[in-house]
């Protein structure tokens, strides 16, 4: 009898009890997909990517593990060191000078845009046009303008007398470089610029009008106030451009090939580590040193923004 | 006097820095409509006349009508799913209460600040397991996995704004949570998902690095790419490159001169994260 009565009853029960934890269940099918494509082929790999720097290669097949071997190669051993520490300091080169350019540039812009001036929908909008490019487009505009014969460049320069400054901009080792970081400079300037502005419009004009009774002249007021009060827009544009500079790879791919001509001047790390992870013969152990490459790259850019978020957390408590 | 000066003065700084941000793109939209004589002989000049040789000749001979619709279907197809994807993950992450949920959402975060890029080999050597390298489902792969963290925080962060209260009732009238998410919070959230679209969108039509990685066979190439192919094989044959660039870099222009606000509003919000 009693046998009969659980039978009778378990399917019933079971199904009540099951019910709720299902549907439960079902729920997490919303975070599903995007954790599977998120670890599957973001984190996965970045961390394989890690793993890969402390192993020797042959090709494409993982050796055996050693150590730090291939960051020590990578930083002591010819002909590695000199085109780590040469594309380095391009790389620093590029930071800065982009940085400089921006700096400048894009907030004057900002400053003028902010003040009482007509068609500042306009303005903004011009400026930010060049950003909408492809980089790849953007270089490889820039290597027709410049191009020392038929480029536009020196036809215009050579049609308001200024022919004594014609140049091969791209094809000079003195000036490749630099050509390349006005470029980056003109493709980010706009953006760069609105940056600033939203920095600049948090400001509240009690403050200037409080420093022009007080005297204070206009240039003071944008060291003193402006400036002070528009660090974090700057932080970000710093960490911006930072990053931009250590994944610098598409402008100068695009201008100067894969191992930045003229003679190396301006190579950049993401140009080697690409090199060292694709350019290689087959059988070659360069994966493992491009690993390496990866691994340092991967630790200052996760560094510098990093170590900007934990500051801009303490900013927000302050205001 | 001395403002009026100082007026005039920042107008002329505008100006001077509005012909250094269009001239370069007027002068390739005008080159892409001269002959490869004119552009050598006078490169600075107008064209003589507006014809659309070259437009018919990239559109038909250099594959570009591919490289244009790879380019669409990646793009719509990556952006489509990143949308989807992460929003359904933010709603998961702000609606319920689970343990994990904060530890989750740290994580998610963390690809904020990861240069997946230089995750590359591995990701090659993955593609080359799953045979998926030369294919548009590779790119679709990664850009999807690329974009998901800052899609989540957006969605994340506009889903807290919106009011509880609003789902709760929709649930008490019998909906269940696929109902509430797919009838009360979707409509409401049309400017996050155009902020995320925007900025996936500019980044993956744009994007030149994945498709040179992955990508082997002409036809299968992007725009990005195919201008890589276009300079290799028709270097000297400036007509065709100015309106190859010309063509790449027209929708987005384009869409831009529609909904410019939207654009610079997305790309800020997207940097001050």
């Amino acid at each position: 009898m009693r046998a009969i009565n659980d039978l009778n009853e378990a399917p019933v029960v079971r199904a009540a009890v099951k019910k709720k934890p299902l549907s439960r269940h079902l729920v997490h099918l919303f975070l599903l997909p995007a954790l599977i494509f998120y670890v599957g082929f973001m984190i996965y790999p970045i961390l394989q990517a890690l793993l890969n720097s402390f192993f020797s290669w042959k090709g494409l097949t993982r050796g055996e593990f050693i150590g730090l071997n291939n960051f020590v190669r990578l930083f002591t051993e010819s002909p590695f060191k000199e085109t780590f520490t040469r594309a380095l300091g391009h790389n620093v080169i590029y930071f800065v000078g982009t940085m400089l350019a921006k700096m400048i540039v894009a907030f004057i812009l900002a400053l003028f845009i902010n003040s009482k001036i007509k068609g500042k929908e306009f303005f903004k909008t011009v400026f930010f046009l060049p950003k909408l490019l492809s980089v790849i487009v953007v270089g490889f505009l820039f290597s027709l303008i410049l191009n020392p014969t038929y480029g536009a460049l020196n036809t215009f320069l050579g049609k308001i007398g200024l022919e004594s400054l014609a140049r091969p901009w791209l094809g000079s080792p003195d000036t490749a470089l630099y050509t390349i970081v006005l470029i980056n400079s003109w493709y980010g300037f706009g953006f760069a610029m609105l940056i600033f502005l939203v920095g600049l419009q948090a400001i509240s004009p009690e403050i200037y009008e409080a420093a022009r009774i007080d005297g204070a002249s206009g240039l003071r007021m944008v060291f003193k106030i402006t400036i002070p009060l528009a660090m974090s827009s700057i932080m970000i544009m710093t960490i911006l451009t930072f990053i931009g500079a250590f994944e610098a790879f598409e402008l100068i791919f695009a201008m100067q090939g894969s191992s930045g001509g003229p003679y190396y001047s301006t190579d950049v790390l993401a140009l080697y580590f690409y090199r060292l992870a694709f350019g290689s013969v087959s059988g070659g152990d360069s994966i493992g040193l491009g690993s390496a490459l990866a691994v340092i790259l991967l630790i200052l850019i996760a560094g510098a923004t990093f170590v900007s978020m934990y500051f801009f957390r303490g900013k927000e408590v302050d205001s | 006097m001395a403002l009026r000066m100082q007026q005039g003065l920042k107008y002329l700084i505008l100006a001077l820095f509005t012909f250094l941000s269009i001239y370069p793109i007027f002068l390739m939209i005008m080159s892409s409509f001269k002959t490869n004589m004119e552009i050598m002989t006078s490169p600075l000049g107008l064209p003589k006349s507006f014809t659309l040789d070259n437009y018919i000749e990239v559109w038909k001979q250099v594959h570009f009508s591919d490289y244009f619709l790879n380019s669409l279907l990646v793009s719509s197809v990556s952006v489509f799913l990143i949308l989807l994807v992460s929003s359904m993950a933010a709603f998961y992450l702000s609606r319920y209460t689970f343990k994990w949920n904060g530890m989750l959402l740290f994580f998610f975060m963390l690809g904020l600040m990861l240069p997946m890029k230089l995750a590359i080999s591995p990701l090659y050597m993955m593609m080359l397991k799953l045979n998926l390298l030369d294919t548009l489902t590779s790119l679709i792969i990664v850009y999807v996995a690329g974009h998901i963290s800052f899609a989540v925080f957006v969605f994340y962060g506009f889903f807290r704004t919106l009011p509880k209260e609003l789902d709760q009732s929709a649930r008490m009238d019998g909906c269940n949570g696929f109902q509430v998410y797919y009838k009360i919070v979707l409509p409401l959230m049309r400017p996050a998902l155009a902020t995320v679209s925007i900025v996936d969108l500019i980044g993956i039509w744009n994007d030149f690095f994945y498709p040179l990685i992955f990508i082997k066979s002409t036809e299968l190439g992007t725009i990005p790419l195919g201008m890589l192919t276009l300079f290799g094989e028709h270097d000297t044959d400036w007509n065709l490159l100015f309106c190859g660039l010309t063509l790449s870099s027209l929708p987005m222009i384009l869409a831009f001169l529609f909904a410019s606000r939207q654009f610079i509003e997305g790309m800020t919000t997207g940097a001050v994260k």
